[in-house]
């Protein structure tokens, strides 16, 4: 089975800005937070898209 | 042998030569290789015969002979299934999809051939039967040569103008000129497409070209064949990498992204300009205006 054009996963350092219903992944650093990014991608076949210079999310298309 | 034996001949061959010259392995990839030819020569011999076999029977009075003309169609309806059917299966394993107006188009191109070669035997089996041999050469060369110019259409370079323009970005937006293509979040594949990426702005030259290429089988089809002759840097899996075309909403232009494994932005040039229009994406509203609507 394949989700698409679904949020997968979000990656952030701001704690405060979580969003709802997802898996959420909080990183200490923006390298910390790149690098799980980078590893999303890879897992889920999607792209990680940045929204804030805080938070990366994961969609497939 | 009777005086019908020799005509038949010639006809079925002028058929089976004329598919056989409309039958080339070019960009478009297809088909390519012995088995996939021999399916197409073995229906144009096929066409080739019923074509033939048309004006002996009006000839001997077998009008009830030209309703298997009927059948011609109905099997030749089914080679365009049958090549919709398999350019499907396989565009699935396309690391840039050929998108289904492409298919179409190939299916349409394959269909009408044999009715080509259909005509082809026909005239030049009529033209034997009423002459002699020497004109009946002379109607195979002129159909033949009818044949090359029916299955030639219209390429882009002559409805758009095609410039380059280098791809960059704008915060995680990559744009080609001022037409945003997609959001990449990971400062290290912003890096690889900077590297590999090209753009393009295809401008329409009138008001029909700018619906043409707006049509998402054409843009599809331009991204296609400029993969398939340049080399695309992907795999599967990483859609990031993935080459696209958007459109300009204010002008119609449309900004084309993709990344060749081989970097000649001259050649990418002509290879857009070679792309056929295609014939389901052609629109036409000029037309209507004309009208008088």
């Amino acid at each position: 089975m394949t989700i698409e054009k679904c949020i997968l996963a979000a990656i952030t350092t701001n704690p405060k800005k979580i969003p709802s219903g997802l898996a959420v992944f909080h990183c200490d650093s923006k390298e910390e937070m790149e690098s799980f990014a980078a590893n999303l991608e890879a897992i889920l076949d999607g792209i990680a898209h940045s929204l804030s210079d805080e938070m990366l999310v994961i969609v497939r298309h | 042998m009777n005086e019908y034996t020799l005509p038949i001949f010639f006809g079925v061959a002028t058929g089976t030569i004329s598919r056989l010259l409309m039958l080339r392995t070019d960009y478009r990839q297809y088909p390519t290789y012995l088995h996939g030819k021999i399916i197409h020569v073995a229906l144009g011999f096929i066409a080739a015969g019923l074509g033939t076999i048309a004006i002996p029977a009006i000839l001997e009075e077998e009008f009830t002979a030209i309703t298997f003309l009927t059948l011609a169609a109905s099997q030749f309806r089914e080679v365009r299934n049958m090549e919709r059917n398999t350019l499907t299966e396989l565009d699935n394993y396309e690391l840039v999809t050929r998108g289904k107006t492409y298919i179409e188009g190939i299916a349409i191109a394959f269909e009408s051939r044999n009715y080509l070669v259909i005509m082809t035997s026909l005239l030049s089996t009529l033209v034997y039967l009423m002459f002699n041999i020497w004109a009946a050469i002379l109607a195979a060369a002129v159909s033949m040569y009818v044949c090359r110019l029916l299955m030639s259409g219209g390429k882009l370079k002559e409805i758009v103008d095609i410039k380059y323009i280098e791809p960059r970005f704008d915060g995680a937006g990559l744009y080609v000129d001022n037409i945003y293509i997609m959001n990449i979040g990971l400062p290290e594949r912003q890096k690889e497409v900077l590297k590999y990426g090209m753009g393009f702005i295809l401008s329409p030259k009138n008001f029909d070209a700018r619906s043409t290429i707006a049509n998402l089988g054409q843009r599809q089809a331009v991204l296609h064949d400029l993969s398939t002759a340049l080399g695309v840097y992907r795999d599967s899996g990483t859609p990031a990498l993935v080459p696209l075309a958007k459109r300009d909403l204010d002008d119609g232009r449309i900004g084309i992204f993709v990344l060749p494994q081989h970097q000649d932005a001259e050649r990418a040039i002509r290879i857009i300009g070679e792309v056929p229009t295609l014939e389901n994406a052609i629109r036409m509203p000029t037309e209507k205006r004309r009208k008088g609507l």
